[in-house]
């Protein structure tokens, strides 16, 4: 049986994402779950269900960067910003349709990926997150002090707006419209790890030398690189000014920075799916931990303001557990009970 | 005509002289081992060659452009393919994806289209036959799938000479091809090398301790000590070099003439 299902008989049958029918279907179940959730989900659910899809973008982007081209960066909130900004400005003062400021966040951002790229280019490692870490500083500062452009604490509104028929002011729409984009992204990061390009990146991640001499271009590859990522950034920037819809230095702070570090770690480095699952993890997770705390509060008032910092710990002390116990995250976990399921119902 | 021709070649890491005046010319299509006891610089001389290391001064002429002022990946580009000591594969990933990274540069498509078709594109395909001719010519058809970090040694040490093949080399640099190996799978290596050489007509510059393996399948024969070359010629010439024997039996000569 194991046999024939894997039989292929040309190279690009061979080289199929899902080499079995059962993975296509379930996927597809998945998705059609996804288009169904508006019908029977409330609006906070929708609305917490958009954050994962947009945390899913943001993280796809920044696994292109750490994950396979191995540059740990500090400073995708920094990017994001770039691409929220960008879509605050272009919406209120020119009045562009959504369609274009998503396209015009991402490239805005991906122009300050670049400029982030070129001296990073001789820099690894710590030295790189440092870079990184002050540009992501750099931001903040701008954002909060350029008062004339960015109105500082306070923040912009972004006011209504619609795409094609969709009105994005309401909740299942949005929704609509990051699970569209959160699906293209991963196809494109899937596809980009599967292609020329993704395997140079990787290549560059593990052995920069040998890389160097069976002729990938190293700054060429930095900077592509850079550039998908934050374009990716950009656009998840974007959307997050969009269902907040208000942008204001506070949602892409440094903590937000090291919260995407977090989540390419818990999902496990380098791989699509691990993105995916470290996203809709640690969005998830304080909605857990409020479910569990919030109620706990409300019966010891005394305590409620030392659970707030339990909250943190927890984030802590899940990233130090994956760390030493799952280096491979998520996926790592998900591989494992694939393959213990593989021979069901006989033990090997 | 020489393929590959080193002239003068100068190179010094602060005060310690790893070549000196060193030059040496390949001739199209022969293989030419460069010996020498260990710290002589043979390593040190595929590297200014990859252009990992850069010389002092001195030139490295191949096919009509100057190595020494050029980045890795352009030397890469011109036709040179390398395999290391100490193999430097891409451990995490599959023998299959290290074979088409041999194949980088000749794709077309870059991160966009990368991005848009996936495995889908119809290069994918044109580049797997041409790897599938390497698996073939190896004979690693069994680990195509296999993970490098899982593989013998043996067989990455094979996989690496595959990745360095898949470039499409006009000139093949091997450093130590045979190191760690047991007999059997030197001679697989040994054929490996006269299968290419005949087959592929590559010219191929081999760093080789195993003189076995030195004077049985090379024509041309370098020397080097100390980073002076010190001998070359044809391997039954250099066998009998009173100087060449003396830069291995060294100590065994002055311990004679102590006793003496």
């Amino acid at each position: 049986m194991a046999v024939t299902r894997y039989c292929t008989r040309t190279y690009l049958q061979d080289q199929r994402i899902f080499p079995s029918h059962s993975a296509k279907i379930s996927l597809t179940l998945f998705v059609i779950f996804l288009v169904l959730l508006p019908a029977f989900a409330g609006q906070y659910l929708l609305l917490v269900a958009s954050l994962c899809g947009i945390a899913t973008i943001s993280v796809l982007g920044l696994n292109i960067l750490t994950g396979y081209t191995g540059q740990l960066s500090l400073g995708h909130a920094a990017f994001m910003a770039i691409g929220g900004y960008t879509v605050a400005l272009t919406g209120e003062h020119f009045h562009l349709p959504f369609e274009l400021n998503l396209i015009l966040a991402g490239v805005v951002a991906s122009i300050a990926g670049l400029v982030v790229a070129i001296p990073s280019l001789r820099l690894k490692g710590l030295y790189l997150i440092i870079t990184t870490m002050a540009f992501q500083f750099i931001v903040e500062y701008v954002l909060l002090h350029w008062e004339s452009l960015t109105e500082g604490e306070r923040g912009i509104p972004i006011h209504a707006y619609s795409l094609f028929q969709l009105n994005l002011d309401d909740r299942s729409q949005q929704f609509y419209v990051v699970l569209v984009l959160a699906i293209a992204a991963t196809i494109l990061t899937k596809n980009l790890a599967m292609s020329r390009t993704g395997r140079a990146f990787v290549a560059v991640r593990d052995h920069d030398i040998a890389a160097e001499i069976i002729g990938v271009n190293l700054a060429k590859h930095k900077i592509m690189s850079f550039i998908a990522s934050s374009f990716m950034a950009g656009i998840g920037g974007c959307l997050y000014a969009y269902v907040y819809q208000r942008i204001t230095p506070e949602i892409f702070t440094f903590m937000v920075s090291i919260e995407y570090v977090a989540m390419i770690i818990v999902g496990g480095m380098g791989t699509v799916v691990g993105g995916i699952l470290g996203a809709c993890f640690m969005t998830l997770l304080p909605q857990f931990l409020g479910l569990i705390f919030g109620p706990l509060s409300s019966a010891y008032p005394f305590m409620s303001s030392r659970l707030g910092a339990i909250n943190i710990m927890i984030y802590g002390m899940i990233i130090i557990f994956f760390l030493l116990f799952e280096p491979e995250g998520l996926f790592g976990i998900w591989i494992r009970i694939k393959n213990y399921w593989k021979p069901w119902p006989f033990k090997y | 005509m020489p393929h590959l021709e080193i002239r003068e070649l100068f190179l010094s890491f602060g005060g310690i002289k790893a070549l000196i005046d060193v030059s040496l010319s390949v001739e199209k299509g022969i293989i030419h081992a460069i010996i020498g006891p260990n710290g002589a610089g043979k390593t040190a001389l595929l590297n200014c060659i990859n252009g990992v290391y850069r010389p002092d001064t001195g030139r490295i002429e191949f096919g009509g452009h100057d190595l020494t002022r050029m980045k890795p990946d352009e030397i890469a580009r011109l036709g040179v393919g390398r395999t290391f000591q100490n193999v430097e594969l891409f451990r995490n990933m599959t023998v299959l994806q290290n074979l088409l990274l041999g194949r980088h540069n000749h794709f077309r498509s870059g991160l966009f289209r990368g991005g848009v078709h996936g495995y889908r594109n119809p290069e994918e395909v044109d580049h797997r036959k041409k790897v599938e001719e390497v698996i073939d010519f190896l004979e690693v058809e069994r680990w195509r799938k296999a993970y490098v970090k899982n593989l013998p040694y043996g067989v990455q040490k094979r996989v690496e000479l595959g990745r360095a093949l898949c470039m499409d080399p006009e000139i093949l640099l091997l450093d130590e091809p045979t190191s760690g190996m047991n007999v059997e799978e030197t001679e697989d290596i040994a054929r490996f090398i006269l299968d290419i050489h005949e087959e592929i007509g590559t010219s191929i510059v081999l760093i080789e301790h195993d003189m076995g393996v030195v004077m049985d399948i090379s024509h041309m024969v370098t020397v080097l000590d100390f980073g002076n070359k010190i001998s070359e010629g044809p391997p039954h010439v250099v066998q009998n070099d009173p100087k060449v024997i003396q830069a291995y039996l060294g100590e065994e000569q002055e311990r004679e003439r102590k006793t003496a």
